[in-house]
């Protein structure tokens, strides 16, 4: 009785589950579906007097099994969804037609091959489940066993020798980077120096402050455009950072250049810039071809708000 | 009993089976590949009850064994086509057919 209940929630449970597994459009859902099919089966296994492969199935499959699919869903990119295309015509519809006719054959077929009650393993196992499985494994076995030792090795060495990936350039070093830095420079103008701090006056905090010229001016590479933007739409902006904002625009239009975009300033800032490139590559995305002259004169920074308030 | 526990295995391996024929991300099919996996085992472990004999654990331990190496081969291999193709869609490592 008690068996029959555990096997009817336990049922209804895995197939649930393991239908989840074949329909969620996300691969992580399908990663957790199986983990339950196979908690399910554990308990299963256990209550068919099989409490070593119980724990098996729960360290071995739930365990690490689910454990280095998370890990590869992971690398791989949780959001790498099922493409929707049918490649072949009618495969869907195909394919769940036969997996229910191969259900049924299989319901119908084997599932039928027994009427007598179990005979039960309380005989095969006189001495516990665990000492009856070690004495097949070491005895009958023995030659599987230690098969399988050597195929666990070969499968750890092959995981290593697929997964190794060899450096083919050097890793970059400081060195390189600078005149990787330069080289930019060189051929676009982008300004190889970091960008300039916010400024300090006594009595603010130094991050919302425009940085200062050596002649006293605001240096507008330390202002955000996007801020300042927002700021002059409300009215906040203080005069003097959007004068010299727009003499900065003015120059960069008289130098060939349209007023600065989002995308723009977006692209232009300190961290998106590839690092270390091959240099012919490093230009490529760099389709305007105006950016030359300008790329180092726009620089987001967080901007500042004198006492204009 | 005996009946109820094939006729699940049956229906797990089923669905897998589906699986593997529906779904295109390559770990998603090897998910289902392993739900088939554990399907047989839950037949050998109801098998090895009804005859009284151990040699269905035993089996079943080994489909565990050798199921935890494929899975580690086959992820590497997954790991190495994404890095190379920037997919994991079954769909796109079709270079053997031409």
């Amino acid at each position: 009785m008690g068996e029959s209940i555990t096997f009817w929630v336990l049922a209804v449970v895995s197939v649930v589950a393991a239908l989840g597994l074949v329909f969620s459009r996300r691969a992580v859902y399908s990663a957790l579906m199986l983990g339950v099919v196979m908690l399910s089966l554990a308990v299963l296994y256990a209550v068919q007097d099989a409490p070593f492969l119980a724990a098996v199935q729960i360290i071995v499959y739930t365990g690490a099994v689910m454990m280095l699919f998370l890990f590869v869903l992971m690398l791989v990119g949780v959001d790498s969804s099922d493409s929707l295309v049918e490649t072949i015509k009618g495969q869907r519809f195909w394919a769940i037609v036969a997996g229910l006719a191969f259900a049924a054959l299989l319901a119908f077929g084997i599932g039928n091959a027994f009427v007598a009650a179990p005979k039960g393993l309380t005989a095969a196992t006189q001495g516990g489940n665990v000492p009856s499985l070690a004495q097949l494994i070491f005895t009958r076995h023995v030659f599987a066993f230690e098969v399988t030792s050597a195929l666990l090795i070969t499968a750890a060495l092959g995981a290593m020798v697929l997964a190794h990936r060899e450096r083919t350039a050097p890793k970059a070093t400081q060195r390189d980077l600078s005149r990787q830095r330069f080289v930019t420079f060189g051929r676009t103008g982008k300004n190889p120096a970091p960008l300039p701090g916010p400024g300090t006056y006594a009595r603010h905090n130094a991050i919302d402050m425009p940085a200062l010229l050596p002649d006293g001016g605001v240096s507008p590479l330390s202002v955000n455009r996007y801020i300042a933007r927002h700021e002059a739409e409300e009215g906040t902006l203080p005069p003097e950072i959007a004068r010299v904002l727009e003499q900065d625009d003015l120059e960069r239009r008289s130098n060939g250049h349209s007023t600065p975009t989002l995308a723009e300033d977006a692209r232009s800032g300190p961290d998106t810039e590839p690092l270390i490139e091959d240099e012919d590559d490093e230009a490529a995305p760099h389709d305007q071809p105006d950016e030359a002259v300008t790329a180092g004169r726009i620089a987001p920074r967080p901007r500042s708000e004198e006492d204009g308030k | 009993m005996t009946t109820h526990y094939l006729v699940l295995s049956a229906l797990l391996f089923a669905i897998g089976g589906v699986g593997v024929l529906v779904r295109r991300n390559a770990i998603v099919v090897f998910m289902c590949v392993e739900l088939m996996l554990n399907a047989c085992n839950l037949a050998f472990v109801t098998f090895a009850r009804q005859n009284g004999n151990l040699d269905g654990q035993v089996i079943a331990f080994f489909v565990m064994i050798v199921a935890a190496a494929e899975v580690v081969i086959g992820l590497a291999i997954i790991v190495t086509i994404f890095r190379t193709r920037r997919s994991a869609s079954v769909d796109d490592a079709s270079l053997l057919k031409y």
